[in-house]
């Protein structure tokens, strides 16, 4: 017992240095494995009041910007309406009153309070919490496109995976036909990222629109992602696909959280039928 | 009693200017310097080597929340604050640190810079690894160390001159 005590008297300074590093590398791998960072994210209340408050400075600083995704948004949701009424004469119109019963996606309007784009795994954080009815693994999007997905919750501030984060996998086809694929990135440039497990006998041009392809519960389908810039195709297979953002990641703002309302319901009958 | 009040405005200051400017700043697109180590070669030498410890991993996790990077700077920061006396003691005679008159003032130049360089990018080594986490991306870790850490040590030096000139 004497022999220990005077071990650790001895070598207490070393044993101090080993047990701080040791709690760092639990923090370290914690980040690593998806859904686990519970202590150390920047969703809490005095990182995440920070952020409120530097943001209240900076966002003035891109108002114009962000008043041409809005115009944009628009125009785009004007046309969608103008296709509907002409087509509207054609079906029946029959009105149900079931609020939320036939919705199935459901969004809401966020601020993004700290932006990165710069690191290999890059987190954004948002002003929206459990109090407004966030909760993990919602979709985050804005006008232009998908920006990632939600992983921490605190009441009032929200942490999401950037698209530009080495953990993000995301489920995408192209506009012109139903072959997917999953969306990553490399790392090098936060304007492009790239597609993988595209099959062989998908055709690929420069300049096809690539979208959310709809096969996971998070996002709808056909949110806009960006165009193809350039791909090989070697010995049968498709080696790289680069797909340049429609986004411009370092200048998001205001974005708008998806919820799928019937996402418990498609995950539970899913398990089901696995585990039959 | 002043010296502590001292070192706490310290910290808050350089943590304060990693998290609201040095953080955002994206030089040619991706570099953000990391000065805040500057508290590893600020802090004196004669004072207690526990509270050096403890109060690097605090600074580090501290940028951690902040960057939700799980606890990289933190394992960066506190080993640096680890291997300090070792690295000086290679870079020095041995003879001089342990003499009660040591001072960094007293050293030539080119020594604090040996010291501050290598400590930086020992620093910089370790977060990039732990950021990246692929042995495959090696070049990108050294690619990023190099070009991110010549900027911290330049920012760290130019502070450091501004900031301690008149303690001389």
């Amino acid at each position: 017992m004497q022999q220990i005590i005077y071990f650790i008297k001895k070598f207490k300074y070393f044993l101090l240095f080993v047990f701080l590093e040791f709690i760092a590398f639990v923090f370290t791998f914690q980040h690593h494995s998806y859904h686990k960072s519970k202590f150390v994210n920047s969703a809490n209340f005095i990182t995440g009041g920070i952020y409120n408050e530097l943001n209240s400075i900076t966002e003035y600083l891109n108002l114009k910007s962000e008043n041409k995704l809005l115009i944009e948004e628009n125009t785009h949701l004007k046309n969608l309406l103008e296709q509907r009424n002409s087509v509207a004469p054609i079906t029946i119109n029959t009105v149900i009153d079931t609020v939320k019963y036939f919705q199935k996606y459901e969004y809401t309007v966020a601020k993004i309070i700290n932006n990165n784009y710069t690191k290999r795994n890059n987190i954004l954080t948002l002003n929206k919490g459990t109090n407004q009815g966030v909760t993990q693994d919602l979709g985050v999007i804005n006008g232009k496109g998908v920006i990632g997905v939600i992983k921490n919750v605190s009441s009032n501030y929200a942490t999401v995976i950037s698209i530009l984060n080495s953990y993000s996998k995301i489920n995408v086809r192209l506009k012109n036909n139903t072959h997917y694929g999953t969306l990553v990135w490399d790392g090098n440039d936060y304007n492009t990222v790239q597609i993988t497990d595209m099959p062989r006998q998908a055709k690929i041009k420069l300049g096809d629109t690539v979208i959310t392809g709809g096969k996971s519960t998070i996002f709808p389908e056909g949110i806009p992602i960006g165009v193809i810039k350039n791909f090989e195709f070697k010995s049968q297979q498709y080696k790289k696909i680069d797909v340049a953002l429609f986004n411009d990641m370092s200048a998001i703002s205001n974005v708008q959280i998806v919820k799928n309302l019937q996402r418990e319901e498609q995950k539970s009958l899913e398990q089901k039928t696995e585990n039959e | 009693m002043n010296n502590l009040f001292k070192h706490i405005l310290q910290f808050i200051g350089l943590s304060l200017l990693q998290i609201v400017v040095l953080n955002h700043i994206n030089l040619f697109g991706y570099i953000n310097p990391m000065v805040y180590i500057a508290w590893v070669f600020l802090f004196p030498f004669k004072k207690n080597k526990f509270s050096l410890l403890i109060s690097s991993f605090l600074l580090g996790l501290t940028i951690d929340f902040f960057s939700d990077s799980g606890g990289i700077n933190a394992a960066a920061t506190l080993f640096i604050a680890y291997f300090r006396i070792p690295i000086l003691k290679i870079i020095c005679q041995k003879s001089d640190i342990d003499s009660p008159f040591f001072k960094l003032n007293n050293i030539a130049t080119y020594k604090i810079f040996l010291l501050i360089f290598s400590l930086t990018m020992v620093h910089h080594f370790i977060v990039f690894s732990l950021e990246y986490f692929k042995l495959s991306d090696l070049d990108s870790i050294i690619y990023n160390t190099f070009i991110t850490g010549i900027f911290s040590i330049f920012l760290s030096i130019l502070g450091i001159i501004l900031f301690t000139s008149k303690n001389k």
